[in-house]
C-alpha cells in the first residue's frame, strides 16, 4: 500500500514536472523543425525532419553570433567588476570596525527597497553623458551599479567568521592589509565567490531593461535578451527562427545552472536567511 | 597556508602582549577599509544615489531628451500624471498584478516546499531542479516563447480543446478579458521556484526535535503544520512577502515582451507606461520629465508600502512577545 501510494506520488510529480518545463522542450524542438513541419505539426516535441537550418539562419543572418558575443562580454565584464567590488566591500564591513560603518550598512540595505527601475532615466542620461550610449561598456557599468547588497552580506558574514588569528599570523609574516586580503582571505572565500559568480552570471545574462534602453539605436551592441525581442518585432511569422534564437540564448544558462545549481540555490537561500 | 594555520595558537597567546602598536594599525586599517569600500560606494553614488536625487530634478522639466533644451515646469508633470486616466489604469493594473501573483507565490510555493521537504523523498532535489528551472531562464525570451504557446495555435488551446474544455481557441494574451489572468499565471510559473527555495530554507531552519516531541504527543500532520511549521515560518515569511510585493510591482520584462501593455492597455502596468513615454515615439516626442515624474510617484508608493509593511510586522512581533 505504501509503495502504491509512493509510486502514484512519483507519477503525479513527474507529469507535473514535464508540463512545467514544456515551454522549453517545445522551444528546443521547434528550433530543429523545418518550417513546413512547424505548420503541420507545430506542437509535437520530437522533430521528424531534424534540421540545423534554423540555428544556422539565426546565427548567421539574424545577427545572433554578435548577440551571443555581446551577452558573453557583458556578463563576464559585470561579473569581474561585481566580484571585485562586493568582495572588498564585504571584507571591510565584515571584518573591521570603523567610523561610519553603520551608515554604510544602512545606506546599502535601505537601497534594496528602492525600486531603481523607476529612476532609470538619470541612468540613461548619465551613460549618455559619459559617451557610452550604445556600447557594451555602458551596459556593463550600469549593471555593475545595480544593487548587490546580497553579495556584500554573503561576503561580510563569511569573512566575519574566519578566526582573527589567521589574519594576525599573516600580519606577523609581514603581509599588509591589501596582501592579506588577496592572498589569505579571498582564496578562503571560494564558496561565496562561486555563489556570487553564478548568481551574477544568471542576472546579467537575463537582464533586459538596462540593455534595452542603452542599446536602443545600436543592434550590434545588443545582448541576446534584447536581440530576440527586436527580431520578433521585425518578423512575427518566423517561429522556427525565433525558437532557434531562444534556444541559443537559453540553453547555455540552463546547462550552467544544472552544473552549478548548488552554489546558486545556496546563495538564494542565504539571502533570506541572513 | 600550512605555516599560517600552525602558528595560530602561538599568535593567539602573543596577541594579548601586542596591544601597544595596535592603535597605529587601526588607523591605517581604517584608511584601508574606506579604500576597500570605495569601488562600491562610487558605483552606488553613480547608479543609485545620483539617479534617485536627479529624478526629482528631471521630473520638473519639460524635456524630450533628444535635444539639450528643456524648460523648468515645476510640479506641472506631477499634476499631469495625477490627471492622466491612463496612468491610473496602469497604477491599478500594477496592483492587480501584485495581488494576483503574490498570494499564489506564497501559498503554492509553501505547499510544494512542505511536500518536497519530507524526509526520505529521494527525488526531492530533482523535482526542485525542475520547478526552479524557469527562474534561471531569460524572462524576455520566455515571454516571447509564451506568446506562441498561449496563442491561438499554441499548446494550451490545443490541450484544452482535446480535453473537451474548450470548443474554440481563446486568444489568451490578445483578448482583453483574459490577458491579465494569463500574464499573472505565467508570472507565477516563472517565479515560483525562487519562493520554493526561500520556503525550503525556512523549513530547514526549524529544529527537528520539535516535530519529534509532537510525534510523541501524537499530533497529526495537519496539526503539526499549523502549530509548529506555520508559526516558526512567519519571520522568514514576512521577508518573502516583502520581496514578492516589491518585485511584482516592478515587473517589466514579461509584460513588455508578451503584451506590451495591451490589448487596449488591459495589462499596462506603471513600468510599461513609463517606458512608453520615455523611450518610444508612440506618444509623440519622448517626454523624459513626465516619465520621471510618473516613476517617482510610483517609487514613492512602493517605498511607503515597504515601510508600512515592516512597521506592521514589527508591531505584530512585539505583540506576540
Amino acid at each position: 500500500m505504501v509503495i502504491f501510494r509512493k509510486s502514484i506520488f512519483y507519477v503525479i510529480m513527474s507529469v507535473f514536472c514535464l508540463i512545467w518545463i514544456y515551454p522549453f522542450l517545445w522551444m528546443v524542438s521547434a528550433s530543429f523543425k523545418s518550417q513546413n513541419e512547424f505548420f503541420t505539426n507545430g506542437l509535437s516535441l520530437i522533430p521528424e525532419s531534424f534540421t540545423f537550418e534554423n540555428i544556422i539562419r539565426a546565427w548567421n543572418e539574424a545577427n545572433f553570433e554578435q548577440y551571443f558575443i555581446n551577452s558573453v562580454v557583458i556578463t563576464v565584464g559585470t561579473i569581474v567588476i561585481v566580484l571585485f567590488t562586493t568582495a572588498t566591500c564585504g571584507y571591510a564591513l565584515g571584518r573591521y570596525d570603523f567610523k561610519g560603518k553603520k551608515v554604510v550598512y544602512l545606506l546599502l540595505i535601505a537601497s534594496m527597497f528602492v525600486p531603481m527601475e523607476f529612476a532609470i532615466i538619470p541612468i540613461y542620461d548619465l551613460i549618455k553623458a559619459m559617451g557610452l550610449m550604445n556600447t557594451r561598456l555602458g551596459v556593463i557599468l550600469a549593471e555593475s551599479g545595480g544593487n548587490h547588497i546580497i553579495f556584500i552580506l554573503l561576503f561580510a558574514t563569511f569573512f566575519a567568521k574566519i578566526p582573527k588569528e589567521l589574519e594576525e599570523a599573516a600580519v606577523m609574516d609581514g603581509s599588509g592589509f591589501f596582501r592579506t586580503f588577496f592572498t589569505v582571505m579571498l582564496p578562503l572565500s571560494k564558496p561565496v565567490v562561486g555563489s556570487v559568480v553564478i548568481m551574477q552570471f544568471i542576472w546579467s545574462w537575463n537582464s533586459f531593461l538596462l540593455p534595452l534602453i542603452l542599446t536602443l539605436n545600436e543592434p550590434d551592441a545588443r545582448p541576446l535578451s534584447v536581440g530576440l525581442y527586436a527580431l520578433r518585432g521585425e518578423n512575427i511569422v518566423d517561429w522556427t527562427g525565433i525558437a532557434a534564437g531562444g534556444t541559443i540564448a537559453i540553453l547555455p544558462i540552463i546547462v550552467i545552472f544544472l552544473l552549478l545549481q548548488r552554489y546558486f540555490v545556496d546563495g538564494i537561500a542565504g539571502s533570506v536567511k541572513g | 597556508m600550512k605555516n599560517t594555520v600552525s602558528s595560530i595558537t602561538t599568535t593567539a597567546t602573543r596577541a594579548t602582549e601586542k596591544r601597544k602598536p595596535r592603535k597605529k594599525r587601526t588607523m591605517k586599517n581604517e584608511v584601508w577599509c574606506w579604500l576597500f569600500l570605495a569601488p562600491t560606494l562610487l558605483l552606488f553614488a553613480m547608479f543609485q544615489g545620483w539617479p534617485i536625487m536627479a529624478s526629482w530634478y528631471y521630473a520638473m522639466l519639460d524635456w524630450s531628451g533628444l535635444t539639450p533644451d528643456s524648460t523648468f515646469v515645476g510640479m506641472q508633470n506631477f499634476i499631469n500624471v495625477a490627471k492622466d486616466p491612463y496612468f491610473w489604469n496602469a497604477f491599478k493594473n500594477s496592483f492587480k498584478f501584485m495581488l494576483g501573483t503574490v498570494p499564489f507565490h506564497l501559498i503554492i510555493a509553501l505547499v510544494l516546499a512542505v511536500i518536497l521537504h519530507r524526509p526520505g523523498l529521494k527525488a526531492s532535489n530533482l523535482f526542485r531542479t525542475f520547478i526552479f528551472l524557469p527562474v534561471v531562464t531569460t524572462t524576455s525570451i520566455v515571454g516571447i516563447i509564451m506568446v506562441f504557446i498561449w496563442g491561438s495555435d499554441g499548446a494550451v488551446n490545443d490541450s484544452l480543446f482535446k480535453l473537451g474544455i474548450l470548443d474554440q481557441p481563446i486568444n489568451w494574451l490578445g483578448d482583453a478579458t483574459w490577458s491579465m489572468f494569463t500574464v499573472i499565471l505565467i508570472s507565477v510559473w516563472k517565479n515560483l521556484g525562487v519562493n520554493l527555495i526561500y520556503w525550503l530554507a525556512g523549513l530547514q531552519s526549524i529544529p527537528k526535535d520539535l516535530y519529534e516531541a509532537a510525534d510523541v504527543d501524537g499530533a497529526s500532520g495537519t496539526r503539526k503544520f499549523f502549530h509548529i511549521t506555520v508559526p516558526l515560518l512567519i519571520p522568514i515569511g514576512t521577508i518573502i512577502l516583502l520581496l514578492n510585493v516589491v518585485n511584482s510591482l516592478k515587473a517589466f520584462d514579461l509584460i513588455k515582451t508578451m503584451t506590451n501593455g495591451g490589448p487596449f492597455f488591459a495589462t499596462d502596468v506603471v513600468s510599461t507606461y513609463i517606458y512608453r513615454y520615455a523611450f518610444t515615439s508612440e506618444m509623440g516626442l519622448p517626454q523624459l520629465g513626465y516619465a520621471s515624474a510618473a516613476g517617482l510617484f510610483f517609487a514613492v508608493t512602493i517605498i511607503i508600502i515597504a515601510i508600512i509593511q515592516s512597521i506592521v510586522t514589527k508591531r505584530m512581533k512585539g505583540g506576540n512577545q
